[in-house]
């Protein structure tokens, strides 16, 4: 597969831009439409005949400029923005940035605020795993279970409905705190739910675990050995799955993670299947989290006294959380005014999909859709 | 009658009369089999299906083909025309064509060729003319790809479900289809209890010849390479979906047929005749059913929400105490009445059952990808069939030499023998996922 | 149906099939589309297995269709889509030949027609009788007992010619 056209390679790198192609090379546009690139994704994919031999993904589609906003609203003002970037996770944002300020600050949420949060947020990631296992079983062809997976997440959506008033674009946290105590009944449909959820994952499992056809679609599609995983900045379940065992929850514990007990699932191989077990351990180790934490949620203020106007110090802060698809941070600097002066969001999706050229190239084409999926990705959040 | 009609057209009148009835029946029990998929679909999801049109969504087929109708034809440019029209009308012809030696009953049957089995095969084997021509005829370079990689795949399983139905040929001794269920009958036994392994073989190659899930690949693939049918709308695609069904609905009367017993009822051969009348005690079966199915409508009637729903299952209810009626009533009939009535009805429960594990197949399992598809029929099935064949052959004339003559005996040694040959066969393909997985230097 | 039973029904029917295998070739040769031809010589086949299921020969009425239709037209249809023929649509016949391939197949017409003519007596076949035993098991029985030999030669040489095929085309990876 050497091939020996070096100048154009040169100038453009192993990218798909070469434009000199071999005899049986095509250059395949995955479009900015398309029903399995989950947004709009654009995927250039350089074919050998049915092999990859090169891939670009062209993004942007979704670019809303919510950094620069950002510079002109203010701390409290910019909350909900930070959901409509993971929209499927959106709580998780809303801890990430409400936790930043917080640092900022050098405020702190009271203990029932920290303990409501981790319960939320958990909630949350079931619900976005939920999603990605659904999405990605319909990629692969099994039909059944978005079905399943979307009947969980309407139970999960409930609770915040009843909680903070929206399903998807919560806003459910706020600078210091929470605004909203938990309704009546809180704990006990945490704890409904979280009885019910292990038996449902045993369906999936029993649906998709074992299957040869799918261990057959997963098994070896899309490899990311570990040492291309930290070259590459990958995090979240995708670094997992290759072996190196780093959770952000347990490495940096923020909010209440560190007075829970519970597992990081990690896997060897680094191929899609194994994507797939760490994501549904996860959903179990999530679950585990939200019962330990409605045993015991302590009584006080939900709100910390940090005052209506909010006028951080200047200075910068990175403060990075585990959301569902990695590492999300967020880097903030004031200038001592009421808005700030720049916030970067580091987005797990963005830098994950740096990968797919590495997992792509050697597969079949009929793999990248799998490989796609595989990685979890969000346009809102790659594209902000 | 017989004067009426002139003696050189009385042979065919009654085929023609038969001709004229699948034909008329099949387009709209095609269109009831698509919305029995949605609704078995739904239930499999968890969720209930059509429900708007008509009562339950009972006149879901029949909005749906009217809309297909007064669509727009759309005709790319560029488009050869004649094979453009051709191609689904190929695909619902020789859909309809293979009904021509199906027996639905022992009288009902438009011709009882001598070669009926192989007739039927020919004409599957002319349907992959509607998929490759309606590729070409789309110009479009995926939906070729699309339409080429389909006919290989069906190319394949042709052959790995042919010769699955040969290991039940060679038990019936004949390929005439009435023959056929007539061994059955004189057996004693349906030949899924004798060749077990020869049913798996045709159930996965039907699988693959009908071009379902988990097999559907290249219609399914539109997200990289366009199906054969995409380029069809209104009413031409219309025909293609309906020749899909009606395909499944052969294949299943070809199961049905050699493997099931066709139109023979359970334990046929036994014979308890009810307080003395000439009724057979199996024979209630099929107004049993009925029965209980009207009680279990005109019991769900009160219950349901809105009042055109209580009056369609009460008719449902209604429809099927006629039934029930009309199977016990068929019981005091002459023999062809009976033998017709309740042979149609334990044909059709069986072509049922049979597309009822095809729907159920469809919503488990992920999609194969189109290596995987044809390593699968190649490597696996076909060998598999083969071996089948021979180990079979081999039993039957043995038993012929040595006066065995118990089907049991043939199950079990050929079973056995054949799931020898599959694990073998499958450790090879695992060396090959080992090989695959392994990750690359 | 017996052969040459009186039944116009039959007749009708034999019309209609040598009818269509005719005009099939004729349309086959004359058509400038490769894929249109080639669909034509199908029905010309399957025309073709409609007489042999007249004859009372049906296995070869269906093996006709089986491997005829079913397989090496498929093979032929599949290399002309696979190979860009269309540029046949685009010649131009400029050569004068044409005249001089007229005038020589009006002659060979005439020929045969003329031979028709003379030997029409000999045309006079004897009616087709039922097979006893049926057609299928006298195939059979033919094949894997008296010509045993040359069935299992010509199994190999289309065994070696699989071979042969799948070397070929297998990609040195």
């Amino acid at each position: 597969m050497s091939d020996t056209r070096t100048d154009d390679r040169s100038k453009f790198g192993e990218g798909v831009n070469a434009t000199v192609l071999g005899a049986d090379e095509i250059i395949l546009n995955m479009g900015p439409q398309h029903p399995s690139t989950h947004g709009v994704l654009r995927v250039k994919l350089k074919l050998d005949g049915e092999r990859v031999v090169g891939s670009e993904c062209i993004i942007g589609y979704l670019h809303r400029g919510v950094e620069k906003i950002a510079e002109h609203r203010s701390y409290q003002q910019f909350a909900p923005y930070v959901d409509r970037m993971d929209y499927v996770a959106a709580v998780s944002n809303g801890l990430g940035y409400c936790e930043a300020i917080e640092k900022l600050l050098g405020a702190e949420a009271p203990p029932r605020a920290r303990v409501v949060r981790t319960i939320l947020t958990e909630l949350q990631r079931i619900a976005s795993h939920l999603l990605w296992l659904g999405t990605h079983a319909l990629d692969i062809g099994a039909l059944t279970p978005v079905f399943y997976c979307f009947r969980e997440r309407e139970e999960i959506l409930k609770i915040f409905e009843k909680y903070c008033g929206a399903r998807l674009t919560t806003h459910a946290f706020r600078i210091g705190g929470l605004q909203y105590e938990t309704y009546d009944g809180f704990e006990q449909d945490v704890k409904r739910f979280c009885e019910d959820f292990d038996k449902k994952v045993d369906e999936y499992e029993t649906l998709l675990t074992e299957n040869r056809i799918w261990v057959g679609r997963t098994k070896g599609v899309g490899i990311l050995s570990a040492e291309d995983a930290i070259a590459l900045a990958v995090t979240g379940p995708v670094l997992r799955a290759s072996g190196i065992k780093w959770d952000i929850r347990k490495a940096a514990p923020y909010a209440a993670y560190d007075q829970y007990e519970f597992d990081i699932p990690t896997r060897q191989t680094g191929d899609t299947y194994d994507r797939y077990v760490v994501r549904m351990e996860e959903m179990r180790q999530s679950r585990r989290i939200c019962l330990q934490a409605i045993e015991n949620i302590p009584a006080g203020p939900i709100m910390a006294r940090i005052g209506k106007v909010l006028k951080p110090p200047p200075g910068e802060v990175y403060h990075a959380i585990e959301a569902p698809k990695g590492e999300l941070g967020y880097y903030v600097v004031s200038d001592g005014t009421t808005q700030p002066y720049r916030v970067r969001v580091r987005p797990p999706s963005f830098i994950n999909l740096q990968a797919f050229d590495k997992m792509a190239r050697g597969s079949l084409v009929a793999d990248v859709v799998a490989i796609i999926g595989t990685i979890d990705i969000v346009l809102g959040e790659v594209d902000r | 009658m017989n004067h009426l009609i002139p003696p050189s057209i009385l042979p065919y009148v009654l085929p023609v009369l038969y001709g004229v009835v699948i034909v008329a029946v099949l387009p709209l029990l095609a269109g009831y089999i698509v919305l029995l998929e949605r609704k078995v679909m739904a239930d499999m999801q968890a969720r209930l299906g059509p429900m708007r049109v008509g009562p339950h969504g009972l006149l879901q087929p029949i909005a749906d083909a009217l809309k297909l109708l007064i669509k727009e034809d759309i005709i790319p440019v560029k488009a050869d025309l004649f094979l453009f029209w051709c191609a689904p009308v190929l695909s619902v012809t020789m859909a309809l064509l293979a009904y021509a030696a199906i027996p639905f009953g022992p009288a009902f049957q438009i011709a009882d060729l001598n070669v009926g089995l192989l007739f039927i095969l020919a004409i599957s084997s002319l349907g992959i003319y509607g998929i490759v021509l309606g590729g070409w005829a789309s110009n479009s370079h995926y939906s070729l790809l699309g339409a080429l990689r389909s006919a290989a795949q069906l190319v394949s399983y042709e052959t790995a479900a042919g010769l699955a139905l040969v290991s039940a040929l060679m038990l019936a001794g004949s390929l005439s289809m009435k023959d056929i269920v007539q061994a059955q009958y004189d057996q004693g036994v349906w030949f899924i209890f004798v060749v077990p392994v020869g049913f798996f073989i045709y159930l996965v190659g039907s699988i693959a010849e009908t071009n379902r899930a988990p097999f559907d690949l290249p219609e399914a693939e539109s997200e990289l390479v366009a199906g054969y049918m995409t380029e069809y709308s209104g009413f031409r695609w219309a025909l293609y979906f309906l020749g899909e069904y009606a395909n499944m609905v052969v294949v299943a009367s070809i199961a049905t047929t050699l493997f099931l017993g066709g139109w023979l009822r359970p334990f046929a051969r036994y014979q308890d005749h009810l307080f003395g009348t000439s009724v057979e005690l199996l024979d209630i079966l099929p107004t049993i059913l009925f029965l209980g199915v009207a009680v279990y409508s005109f019991w769900l009637a009160p219950k349901q929400p809105v009042k055109i729903q209580k009056i369609v299952m009460a008719l449902v209810g209604g429809l099927c105490l006629v039934l029930a009626v009309g199977m016990a009533g068929a019981l005091f009939a002459p023999d062809a009445v009976r033998m017709g009535v309740h042979g149609a009805f334990w044909f059709l429960a069986k072509v049922f059952t049979y597309i009822y594990a095809f729907l159920w197949i469809r919503f488990t399992f992920p999609r194969y990808r189109f290596d995987q598809l044809m390593r699968l029929g190649w490597h696996f099935l076909i060998p598999l069939a083969l071996v089948n064949v021979v180990v079979v052959g081999t039993t039957i004339v043995l038993q012929q030499n040595w006066d065995w003559r118990h089907p049991m005996l043939t199950a079990i040694v050929t079973t056995a023998i054949m799931l020898g040959v599959a694990a073998f066969l499958g450790r090879e393909d695992k060396q090959h996922q080992a090989a695959v997985e392994a990750p690359e230097p | 149906m017996t052969g040459s039973a009186a039944s116009p029904i039959t007749s009708v029917l034999f019309y209609i099939f040598a009818l269509m295998a005719v005009a099939s070739a004729v349309l086959m040769v004359t058509r400038r589309n490769i894929i249109h031809s080639a669909v034509f010589l199908i029905t010309t086949l399957l025309a073709t297995a409609g007489i042999f299921l007249q004859l009372e020969a049906e296995f070869l009425f269906v093996v006709q269709i089986i491997l005829y239709v079913g397989g090496i037209m498929v093979l032929f249809v599949f290399v002309i889509m696979l190979v860009n023929l269309d540029v046949s649509l685009h010649l131009i016949q400029f050569n004068r030949q044409k005249y001089v391939a007229g005038v020589l197949a009006f002659v060979l017409t005439a020929q045969l027609l003329i031979a028709f003519w003379v030997g029409r007596s000999s045309l006079n076949l004897g009616d087709a009788r039922a097979m006893d035993p049926k057609n299928t098991e006298a195939v059979g029985q033919a094949l894997f007992q008296r010509y045993m030999l040359p069935f299992e030669i010509a199994s190999i040489l289309l065994l070696v010619a699989m071979i042969g095929a799948v070397v070929m085309a297998k990609r040195r990876v």
